[in-house]
């Protein structure tokens, strides 16, 4: 096991060194100038010179990477054009905003998913199982932004239940420490503002969680018919074990572990593919940092932005796999 | 080991069918009551009478807190709060009034200015504000190699108003005592003192700068009614009252808190939620909604910007003064006001807002008029219109100036089609538009506009049309001689009178050219809470949040 760590430890070392490649060559295929971006329609001629040589896009990009990957080597992100300042001390923020609503969204989304699934399959063809898997459908095909939009008319302008934007209540703020705030408001012992940052955290997690819960949804349903169908099922039931038992100890183990890979798959995909819900929700998550950083061509932001969002996806890809071991004894890795 | 962890999978999923399993309708009616108990809105709107945190919701974040090393408008609106600059602009309008200088004298050559700085000012970290601290800052500004530029800093709009190095307008800047500064000009300077009131020009703590070195762009320190707080990025930015301000009475609020929301729909959401007090940039869709709503006010921004479409002089037959003149005459800018802008804007005539001094109101625009457009192209030998499709660039983003620009060229399209002019409307991604019709090769047209930064015709006129600005923010590649000498003449004058006219006989040139389809002067909207008083909306996007207050 630890060597097979080991091994996958190492393989992630040529598919980073791979991603840099990739991201280097994209964003310097994009069109625009960067200097008249960044500083704007106003910027003197001189300063936007000036910048050019500082950036170093005078030079041929070749060289460019090779002199960012020296930086990154030593640990240094680079430093945002935009707001100069170090990338590494920036994105903190972002990245905790970031987790704690992919937490959030997936907890729903699994959740929610696994026991819908479960019921489809149990009661298949039942009246449940059309509707949750016409709502599954529904979900999967939802445009977020109009969800996002949606649940705020609803939930914050009509009934007053939730707050429609933001993190906290920002009238009577929580010292943030960890930036989760879930976590800061408990080390600080607010109870109220725990509260409210839960509150706040309902709608978008939902808006961002919708697509994966569906998705989790059908997967569950489709692998649990699958085991259901099986002999060892077939003798579970016939030993007179309760319906329950039979479901949620022996079937729903061995269905886990397609659902294990569309849940880390779904992790990953949140993390970086948040722009859309960060945006309505006023979230002040690390896909908004980057996007941002693309529309005002804040390059060193753009390239370890992403880099950092690649890492946690191979990261949480690696855990699935580990956990695979964790389900089923038959899987051992050399 | 392996069995709790199973058993614990099991407890939550089982748990889970508890809940959810047994019936939809239950669990959601059991939500209901949990939720229903404590509102975020009644908590929000709780002892509004009282209220004295303001919560402002805009579109984006700062760039950075350091006043002199940003250009754009998001980290102006908070400088604006922490910094006072020697003079301001009188609230709503662009009128200098003094501010940290209570007085000023001028030399007969225009060459000398002496400030009176206002006594007994502190900076927020108690040192004292001083004719130190004012040539402390004019020399980090303009001294290239000074110790107090950190990485990356730029003094992009000292550059601009006072000239980049080598070619300083400011020679030299002295105490003479503790309270009076000189300072001494290369060559006189017209909008001088309009200059010097620029929410980029305020003053910061010497003391503060040497202390915190780099990190003084995102720990401000200044003399204004607000002493920054804290900064969330892209969240939210909290300044809390300057207790000792120097202005009696001010600020009338004790904390005012700045959030980052990003879409405009969300943002008017949240203000109508009571989530936050005050909104910029209101969309003129929701303006309907906005005036059926007795809880909340609109406010509008005196237009001082402008919407235009460009011809490229580069491109045939673009070169010639009839065909410019006569799409002039096939624009229809009241039915495009009334369509897309709500009727928050006015049409265009000058490239210039009629609210700045200077504006010559006998000018007349060509109406429209498609037998006169017609005529004119027929003259310019096109009878049966241009031969050629006509790439149309229209702005792929939304602007104080523009809300929706590819709807307004659609309708410019239209019209121009019954005058035999085919166009394709064209919308790359705005880093690439700015680049392309920069470059001028591939735009036959395009569209775009300008928010004024000071109240200075100079911005207008010679920052867009006049030659120098070429490459830059002439995207015509317009070149007129005469307005050249006219501009440049203007710049040198000091009688306001004499400017004014040089300006007037210069939008005179520019109308009879036609570089231009001037389109709108748009009023930008916000929108508040009624109960919001004393906000006074100021032409430049900036304004002071100290003599807000609610009733």
């Amino acid at each position: 096991m630890s060597s097979y760590l080991l091994k996958r430890v190492m393989v992630l070392i040529p598919v980073l060194i791979g991603m840099t490649i990739i991201v280097f060559s994209i964003i310097h295929a994009i069109p625009g100038d960067p200097a008249e971006t960044i500083l704007g329609q106003k910027a003197t001629e001189q300063s936007k010179q000036a910048l050019r040589e500082q950036l170093g896009l005078d030079k041929p990009w070749i060289s460019q990477y090779f002199d960012y990957m020296g930086d990154l080597l030593k640990g240094d992100l680079g430093t945002s054009i935009r707001t100069k300042t170090p990338i590494a001390k920036e994105i903190v923020p972002y990245l905790a905003a970031t987790l704690e609503l992919t937490a959030a969204a997936m907890l729903f989304a699994t959740f929610v998913g696994i026991n819908a699934g479960i019921l489809s399959a149990w009661k298949q063809n039942s009246w449940f199982d059309y509707t949750a898997m016409i709502i599954a459908l529904i979900g999967v095909s939802m445009p977020i932004f109009w969800l996002g939009l949606m649940e705020q008319l609803v939930f914050a302008l009509k009934l007053h239940w939730l707050p429609s934007i933001g993190r906290m209540n920002q009238r009577d703020p929580v010292e943030s420490i960890t930036n989760l705030y879930v976590i800061d408001s408990i080390l600080a012992g607010r109870w109220d503002q725990l509260w409210t940052v839960i509150k706040h955290l309902i709608l978008p997690s939902i808006a961002l969680g919708t697509i994966p819960m569906a998705i989790i949804a059908r997967m569950t349903r489709s692998s649990m018919l699958e085991v259901m169908n099986s002999d060892y099922i077939r003798t579970a039931k016939a030993k007179g074990l309760s319906q329950f038992l039979v479901v949620y100890k022996h079937a729903l183990k061995n269905s886990l572990i397609p659902v294990l890979t569309v849940v880390g798959l779904q992790t990953g995909a949140l993390l970086g593919g948040a722009v859309l819900t960060e945006t309505i929700f006023a979230w002040p998550g690390v896909g908004r940092y980057i996007f941002e950083a693309i529309s005002s061509r804040d390059y060193p932001v753009i390239q370890s932005g992403i880099l950092i969002i690649a890492f946690i996806f191979v990261i949480i890809n690696l855990l699935v796999d580990l956990l695979y071991a964790a389900i089923d004894p038959r899987i051992q890795y050399k | 080991m392996k069995k709790w962890g199973s058993l614990a999978l099991t407890l939550t999923l089982g748990a889970g069918l508890v809940l959810s399993g047994c019936g939809g309708g239950d669990n959601a009616s059991s939500n209901n009551g949990a939720a229903a108990t404590s509102s975020p809105a009644s908590t929000a709107s709780a002892g509004a009478s009282t209220q004295d945190t303001l919560v402002v919701g805009r579109g984006g974040d700062s760039a950075s807190l350091d006043p002199a090393i940003i250009t754009d408008g998001e980290s102006l609106k908070i400088d604006h709060q922490v910094f006072d600059s020697l003079l301001e602009y009188k609230p709503g309008t662009s009128e200098v009034q003094p501010s940290l200088a209570d007085s000023w004298e001028v030399s007969t050559d225009s060459l000398t200015y002496t400030f009176k700085l206002h006594p007994g000012v502190k900076f927020h970290d108690g040192t004292d504000f001083n004719a130190e601290a004012v040539v402390f800052n004019f020399q980090r500004w303009s001294d290239p190699k000074s110790e107090y530029k950190f990485e990356g800093d730029s003094f992009d709009y000292y550059d601009s108003m006072f000239g980049p190095d080598g070619a300083r307008v400011i020679k030299e800047v002295k105490a003479v005592d503790d309270l009076t500064v000189q300072f001494t000009l290369n060559q006189p300077q017209a909008p001088f003192l309009q200059n010097l009131a620029m929410t980029s020009f305020g003053i910061a703590s010497p003391a503060a700068i040497k202390e915190k070195k780099a990190n003084f762009k995102n720990e401000p320190v200044g003399t204004g009614p607000f002493v920054f707080k804290e900064w969330k990025h892209n969240d939210s930015i909290t300044l809390e009252k300057n207790a000792s301000y120097w202005k009696e009475g001010l600020p009338k609020l004790n904390k005012v808190i700045v959030r980052s929301i990003p879409d405009n729909s969300a943002r008017f959401n949240a203000l109508q939620n009571g989530e936050i007090d005050l909104m910029e940039d209101l969309s003129p869709d929701d303006l309907s909604t906005l005036e059926g709503n007795s809880d909340l006010q609109k406010i509008e921004r005196p237009p001082f910007n402008v919407a235009y479409l460009g011809f490229n002089f580069k491109k045939k037959p673009f070169d010639n003064v009839k065909v410019r003149q006569a799409l002039n005459y096939a624009v229809n800018k009241q039915a495009i006001i009334d369509a897309f802008f709500a009727g928050q804007a006015q049409p265009a005539v000058n490239p210039m807002p009629p609210s700045l001094w200077g504006y010559n109101d006998q000018v007349k625009d060509y109406e429209y008029n498609l037998d006169k457009a017609k005529q004119l192209l027929a003259e310019a030998g096109y009878p049966n219109g241009l031969p050629d499709t006509v790439t149309l660039y229209a702005m792929p983003v939304s602007r104080p100036y523009m809300p929706d620009g590819k709807k307004v060229a659609e309708a410019i399209q239209a019209d121009w089609e019954k005058i035999g002019v085919k166009t394709v409307i064209e919308s790359p991604e705005w880093a690439t538009y700015l680049d392309d019709t920069k470059a001028g090769e591939k735009d036959d047209i395009y569209m775009l506009g300008w928010t004024g930064d000071n109240g200075d015709p100079d911005n207008f006129i010679y920052t867009l049309l006049d030659k120098d600005s070429i490459p830059g923010n002439n995207r015509n590649f317009y070149v007129n001689e005469d307005l050249h000498k006219i501009l440049v003449e203007a710049q040198k004058e000091i009688d306001q009178n004499k400017r004014a006219d040089l300006y007037k006989q210069a939008q005179v040139i520019i109308k009879e050219d036609a570089p231009w389809i001037p389109l709108v002067h748009t009023t930008p909207l916000l929108a508040a809470k009624a109960n919001l008083k004393g906000f006074v909306p100021s032409p430049t996007g900036t304004e002071y949040y100290s003599e807000v207050y609610f009733e």
